[in-house]
This record gives structure tokens, C-alpha cells and sequence, in this order.
């Protein structure tokens, strides 16, 4: 447990230092590739409260992803356009402020997790992978053939959205959001994980009769651990988009589900801080090794084979031993 | 226990079929307050489905079952936990990963209503782990809090299930072969402490270990292919015809 602690210490350092020195050294690329760990960090920390603690082997979560990022790409096309998503009953109006788009993100998002969820957390295993995976597929070819909001080709943000008191064009202080939202959701998820309902999820995980004949309802803890888990990916697809300042249907596609799974897998599935060895580790291969080679997930393919055959715990639980139950 | 007592647990022409197999057959029994009703039969006599039913796991094709005089039947096995009925498997069945004192703390939190607490470490809220402790020192596991349950013996294992069933302070238990596996010494500290636990709830004893069953039954019923053959006290089955030839075999 102590030498866990120390490994998230320093990975958290170290995700800190990496774009401060590059900042000081002025290369904006490296922070900009430090604000993608962080963001597909948060993406995974939502992902890993479903799969990690409640055992839902989720391959839908691009659609929260995505919800997050269309909630970025419409609200804010409206307000680059000054046309108002809705006039009557009531005028709605687009938005460049990201507390407000965040907001909305996480509704959406969360909101998608729980009808998502009804219709799907009745079943478990290889059924529950194929209703999420269905309607993400569902969600990827309603986005495809949605011509308002850019269809195939997706959306274009001109100017990074606003954040008051920050100027969110400069790369570090745009990091520095993303950075302490990952920050806060990891802190979240940490005291999610040893309260009453973290416990009793992640035991419905392990043996779900022994919840249910406690008298706690295993389908509902899933159903609040989905909506949970969906609202944070949600939040980090908004960040995404900001980042790129672009949205297209290839953020609600099967690939990006399988690429949140890959480095949460990678990272240490259910080990708080395997998202953010994960992401770190899978933007680091994409980035030198994609600039080696265009076959480089064939070298991803290799590693996740090798965690999933040798170290079932990923790069955390290689580095810090089994996990110790929290006392 | 009187006989006009109402009974805690009362089952009614209940029938269950796998199939051709008929696992319950028109089976009626009750559970009066303070009693020890064992339920004794050979492998495969439909015992343990006779609990799945009764705890709310599997759905009878007919017949009723009434929980402290309401009808049940209807109600799945998370409403009849949270009205009171305790059961411990066969099986253990216990979050392996989680040390022993989480295992205790999670019927706690089912006891309390409370598992939808987000930000509080359960391990931090007094009145779950006092009530959790509680019920693993009268099983005798107190020492063991912080083992993985994973490194438990199989006889610690059938000691924890009975402490998380405890953690509920039910009003009725069930309780499908506690002994097993226990060795002379563990099944002999399990009998004196049944013998206490009626007192705090009447307990449905699913039992192989005829010494435990004779030491403790205020009645027993006799089941044999889905069908009780029997229902009497120690000595009455003891005595029944039936019962000898059809399962303690003549010698007996
Ligand atoms: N889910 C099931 N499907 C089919 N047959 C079952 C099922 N559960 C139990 N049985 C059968 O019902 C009979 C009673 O089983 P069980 O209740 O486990 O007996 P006992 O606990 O008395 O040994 C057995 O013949 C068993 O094979
Ligand atoms: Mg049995």
C-alpha cells in the first residue's frame, strides 16, 4: 500500500513537472501531449469505476466520450455562429464558457450512462460487452448522419472556449484545468472506493449473492457506478474537443472504447492510479513509436497481450506488488 | 415456544420442478419463534433449493411463503433480507478480495440501509465496524479482522458467512449445512453456539451432521425427493418407521 502511495505521488509529480519544464523551456508541443495524458487519464478514471470496482466490462464508454464532446462542439458552434440552439418555448443559447459546457457534458453524459444502463446492466459478461458495444455503434452512426452538426466530417471550434480568470489559449494554463480536474476526479474516485458504496460495489464485483442477500441491490449500485463512471469520461470528452478544438463521429467509435479499455488494462485495471500510468504510457508509445513506425499498434497489441498474460495488475501492480485491501 | 405462537416462517404447499424433476413437491413447513427446525434428507433431496427458495433466489412454480405473517412470495432476496431473514450458503459465498472485517462491514452497511455513502470511509464510520467487530468476536474470527478472506480456511470461511448473517441481527435464520467441513472440534463450538443463537432469532438448520441435528433440534422434518416424509421431535423421527428405512437406515 505505502509503496502504491509512492508510485501515484511520483506519477503525479512527474505529470506535473513534465509540462512545467517544458513550459520554462518553451515547448508548447510537450505540454500539449502532457494535457492528452491528462485527459485521456480522466476519460479512464471514469471507465475504471465501472470496470475496476464494479466489474462492468464496458465497451461503450465513447459514447460518454463523445456526448462530452458534441456537448463542447454544438453549444459552442452555436455561440461562434450567434445563432441560438433553440428559440421557443425558450431561447437557448450557445455557450464559450467551459464551466457550462462541463456541466452540460456531465448531464448529458450521465444521463446517457443511466437509460444506457437500465437497458443494459441486467445482463453481465460477454452480453453486457455486446449491448454496450451495440450502442455505442448506435450513437457513432446517429453522429455520422447528423448534418447540422458537421456529420462525417464533425465540427470546428475556432477559438479555445473561456474559462474566467485563466486564458485558456496559453498551453499550460489549459493544462493546468485539465490537470486539476483529473486531480479531483482521481480524488473522487479514491474516496468513492473505500466508502460504504464503493465497498458494496466492488464485493456485488466479487460475489454478487453475498450483496444482494445483505439486503443491498446489486443492479442499482451498478446503475449509480455506471452513471458515475459515464459522467467523468463524459467530462473528459469535453476536454478533448476543447483541446483539438475539433469533434467528429470517430470520438463515439468502438476503437476509442477500446483505446480507453487498452490503457486502463495497461495502467492496472480496479489500482486508483492506472488510468494515469495507462494514458502516460499509451501517448509516450504513440508518440515515439508512431513516429518510428505506422504499424505501432501492433506494438500496443504486444504489450496488452504481455499485461494480460504476466501482470495481471498492469504497470502499477508490476511496480507496487498485489493490492492490499485498504484498512 | 408455544404451539399457539405464530409462526415466524410459514411455507405452504410449495412446489418447485427442474424439468421431470420435482425438487420441491408440495412441501408445506414452518418455523416457530425460538425454535431450531432442522431440515434433514440425502443428497440431492432438494434442500438447498428448498433455501433458495425460501431466501427469495429462485421463484417457486407454486405455493406461498409468508415472512413474520405477510406473504412474500412475490418479493425478491434483497426485500426479504431487508425484512429479516439471514442465510448463510452452502457455498460460502464471500468477497474473497476483501480482508474479513469488510466482508462483516458489508452487512453492516445492508443492516444500516446506508450503502449509497460516497465520501466516508466505511472503515471509518464506528457504528459499522463496532457492529461488524461484534459479530466476528462471537464467532471467534475477532483475530482475523484484517485477513484477506481469500486466506481463510474453508471452516473460517463457514465461520464468516455466519458472522455477516449475524451483522444483520435477522429475525429469522437459515442456515444450509453449517457444518460441513468443519471438523469435530469446529462442529462441536457450532452446535453450543446455535444452541444460544435461537433464542435471538429461530433458525432453519440444514444439517448432515446428525450428532449436531439430535443435540439441537427442537423439531426436525425429514425430507426425501422433494417431499417432507416426516415432521417431528428428536425422538419421534428418531422412532418413525419411515424415516430409518428411508434415511438414517435400519440400524440407526
Ligand atoms: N438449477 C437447477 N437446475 C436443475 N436441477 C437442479 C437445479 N438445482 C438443483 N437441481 C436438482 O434438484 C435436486 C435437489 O437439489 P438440492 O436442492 O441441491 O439438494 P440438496 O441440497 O438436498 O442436496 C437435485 O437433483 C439437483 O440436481
Ligand atoms: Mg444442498
Amino acid at each position: 500500500m505505502r509503496r502504491e502511495r509512492l508510485i501515484n505521488a511520483a506519477l503525479l509529480l512527474a505529470l506535473l513537472a513534465v509540462p512545467l519544464w517544458a513550459w520554462a523551456a518553451d515547448e508548447p508541443f510537450t505540454i500539449t501531449l502532457a494535457t492528452r495524458v491528462a485527459i485521456l487519464a480522466l476519460a479512464g478514471v471514469g471507465l475504471n469505476i465501472a470496470l475496476g470496482l464494479g466489474g462492468l466490462v464496458s465497451l461503450g464508454h465513447a459514447i460518454f466520450f463523445g456526448i462530452g464532446g458534441y456537448a463542447m462542439g454544438i453549444l459552442a458552434s452555436h455561440a461562434q455562429d450567434h445563432a441560438p440552439l433553440l428559440e421557443s418555448p425558450l431561447l437557448i443559447e450557445g455557450t464559450k464558457s467551459m464551466p457550462v459546457i462541463w456541466l452540460v457534458a456531465v448531464i448529458a453524459s450521465a444521463l446517457a450512462a443511466l437509460v444506457i444502463g437500465v437497458l443494459s446492466l441486467r445482463t453481465s459478461g460477454v452480453y453486457f460487452i455486446m449491448i454496450t458495444l451495440a450502442f455505442g455503434q448506435m450513437f457513432f452512426f446517429f453522429a455520422v448522419s447528423w448534418p447540422a452538426y458537421g456529420g462525417e466530417d464533425g465540427l470546428s471550434i475556432y477559438v479555445r472556449n473561456e474559462f474566467p480568470g485563466l486564458n485558456t489559449l496559453d498551453p499550460i494554463q489549459f493544462f493546468a484545468l485539465c490537470f486539476a480536474l483529473l486531480a479531483g476526479a482521481l480524488l473522487l474516485n479514491a474516496r468513492l472506493a473505500r466508502a460504504p458504496f464503493g465497498l458494496a460495489l466492488s464485493a456485488a464485483r466479487q460475489n454478487e449473492a453475498r450483496v444482494q442477500s445483505v439486503g443491498i441491490d446489486s443492479f442499482r449500485l451498478r446503475l449509480v457506478a455506471f452513471t458515475i463512471s459515464g459522467a467523468i469520461t463524459g467530462l473528459a470528452g469535453a476536454l478533448f474537443a476543447d483541446l483539438n478544438r475539433f469533434v467528429s463521429p470517430a470520438m463515439f467509435s468502438w476503437q476509442t472504447s477500446g483505446e480507453i479499455m487498452i490503457f486502463v488494462i495497461l495502467g492496472g485495471v480496479g489500482r486508483l492510479f492506472g488510468p494515469v500510468a495507462g494514458a502516460a504510457l499509451f501517448i509516450l508509445l504513440e508518440h515515439f513509436l508512431g513516429g518510428l513506425s505506422e504499424y505501432w499498434h501492433v506494438f500496443l497489441g504486444l504489450l496488452l497481450l504481455g499485461v494480460v498474460l504476466f501482470a495481471r495488475g498492469g504497470l502499477i501492480g508490476t511496480l507496487a506488488g498485489r493490492e492490499v485491501a485498504h484498512d | 415456544m408455544t404451539e399457539a405462537a405464530a409462526p415466524v416462517l410459514e411455507i405452504r404447499n410449495l412446489c418447485k420442478s427442474f424439468g421431470a424433476l420435482r425438487a420441491t413437491d408440495d412441501l408445506s413447513l414452518e418455523l416457530r419463534p425460538g425454535e431450531i427446525h432442522a431440515l434433514i434428507g440425502p443428497n440431492g433431496a432438494g434442500k438447498s433449493t428448498l433455501i433458495a427458495q425460501i431466501a427469495g433466489a429462485l421463484k417457486p412454480d407454486s405455493g406461498t411463503i409468508r415472512f413474520l405473517g405477510r406473504d412474500v412470495t412475490g418479493l425478491g432476496v434483497v426485500a426479504r433480507a431487508r425484512l429479516g431473514l439471514g442465510r448463510t450458503f452452502q457455498i460460502s459465498a464471500l468477497a474473497m478480495e476483501h480482508t474479513v472485517l469488510q466482508n462483516a462491514v458489508l452487512g453492516a452497511i445492508g443492516a444500516g440501509g446506508g450503502a449509497y455513502r460516497f465520501f466516508v470511509p466505511a472503515l471509518g464510520m464506528p457504528a459499522l465496524v463496532a457492529r461488524a467487530r461484534e459479530a466476528l468476536e462471537r464467532v471467534g474470527l475477532e483475530d482475523l479482522a484484517a485477513m484477506r478472506t481469500a486466506e481463510l480456511s474453508h471452516g473460517q470461511r463457514r465461520q464468516l458467512e455466519m458472522a455477516v448473517a449475524l451483522t444483520l441481527k435477522p429475525r429469522a435464520f437459515l442456515l444450509d449445512e453449517p457444518m460441513a467441513g468443519l471438523g469435530a472440534d469446529g462442529s462441536r463450538k457450532l452446535t453450543e453456539f446455535l444452541d444460544g443463537l435461537r433464542r435471538e432469532a429461530p433458525i432453519l438448520l440444514v444439517e448432515h451432521d446428525m450428532d449436531a441435528v439430535f443435540a439441537l433440534a427442537d423439531r426436525i422434518s425429514v425430507l426425501v425427493y422433494g417431499r417432507i416424509i416426516a415432521t417431528g421431535s428428536v425422538d419421534e423421527i428418531r422412532a418413525h418407521p419411515e424415516v430409518r428405512r428411508a434415511y438414517l437406515g435400519d440400524g440407526a
